[in-house]
């Protein structure tokens, strides 16, 4: 699979998985817009910032940002309880919903590429803080409208390199063993 | 008598959007404990009585899968059906489960409907 490929699959996983997250967790619907290609990792952000890891033969990082006021609108529509603030009720909810599109994406790559693994989420709150993932990998930005707010979920996966070099080692002690 | 449940996820938000749903279904309900690890959960076996565990698979500690293997091997909890409620909708997950037992598979994102539905199966 190329990266381009993988791009596409990754776009059109996140678009239809955030409509069906948003619908069947908060009773809302969600419009995905355009998705962007950026050069460079996450930039500054302004509120939380759910990031979960994937490994496999690919490997990358997925995250879903939103502003104070929507993560509590969120949380509100999926807990049903309201919040006014950002709280750990609030975090785990955003949290546990970008688990749910992450998670989702990671089944359907899996589908291509065989088995892959998933992080626990970490979740980040904050005002105008940087967060740099390493590497200058380009990142798939989508961004989704719901409950009058707008909230961004950015993937960056690329074929694993020690995949790559892990085979050629066991393919190098497979040719060992049979030539002794 | 109620039917006490063990909900396991690390998660408190998938834990209170479980335990709303359960009081939601028309089961008859006990105790509804919550644990946010596989150890976590194991700890409360052995204090409590449980009829039925709902548990995510993807947790620090002890994931769904290890601790539906120490379910199975305890003599005192191995009829206990676990249902699994989480993300890990690959293949391979959901054999691993089957084969060591797990009584249904309800993947995120859920419905309350799906859950009261997989649940009037068991009980």
């Amino acid at each position: 699979m190329t990266t381009e490929e993988m791009q596409q699959l990754v776009e059109t996983t996140i678009k239809r998985t955030v409509e069906n997250v948003c619908e069947t967790m908060l009773g809302c619907a969600a419009e995905v817009g355009e998705t962007r290609l950026m050069g460079h990792p996450l930039q500054e952000s302004d509120g939380v910032v759910a990031l979960i890891g994937m490994a496999g033969p690919w490997i990358g990082t997925g995250a879903l940002t939103c502003k104070p006021d929507l993560a509590c609108r969120l949380a509100e529509l999926f807990l049903l309880t309201p919040y006014e603030k950002v709280n750990d009720e609030v975090l785990d909810a955003v949290s546990e919903l970008g688990n749910m599109v992450i998670g989702n994406l990671k089944v359907v790559i899996e589908e291509h590429v065989g088995p892959m693994g998933l992080s626990t989420p970490t979740t980040i709150y904050g005002a105008s803080f940087t967060t740099k993932i390493g590497g200058s990998n380009e990142w798939i930005l989508i961004p989704v409208k719901v409950c009058d707010g707008e909230m961004l979920v950015q993937v960056c996966i690329l074929p694993n390199p020690d995949e790559g070099r892990m085979h050629q080692r066991l393919d190098m002690v497979g040719h060992m063993i049979t030539r002794s | 008598m109620g039917l006490d449940v063990l909900i396991v996820d690390d998660s408190a938000a998938i834990r209170k959007i479980l335990h709303r749903v359960l009081i939601q279904t028309d089961i008859p309900l006990g105790t509804v404990l919550e644990a946010g690890d596989g150890v976590e959960a194991i700890e409360r076996l052995k204090r409590s009585k449980v009829d039925l565990v709902l548990s995510d698979i993807n947790m620090p500690n002890m994931d769904g899968i290890q601790l539906l293997t120490h379910i199975r091997e305890n003599p005192n909890w191995k009829s206990i059906p676990v249902v699994m409620i989480t993300t890990e909708g690959s293949q391979q997950k959901v054999l691993e489960a089957v084969d060591l037992g797990a009584a249904g598979y309800v993947r995120k994102p859920f419905t309350a409907d799906q859950i009261k539905e997989k649940l009037a199966g068991l009980v």
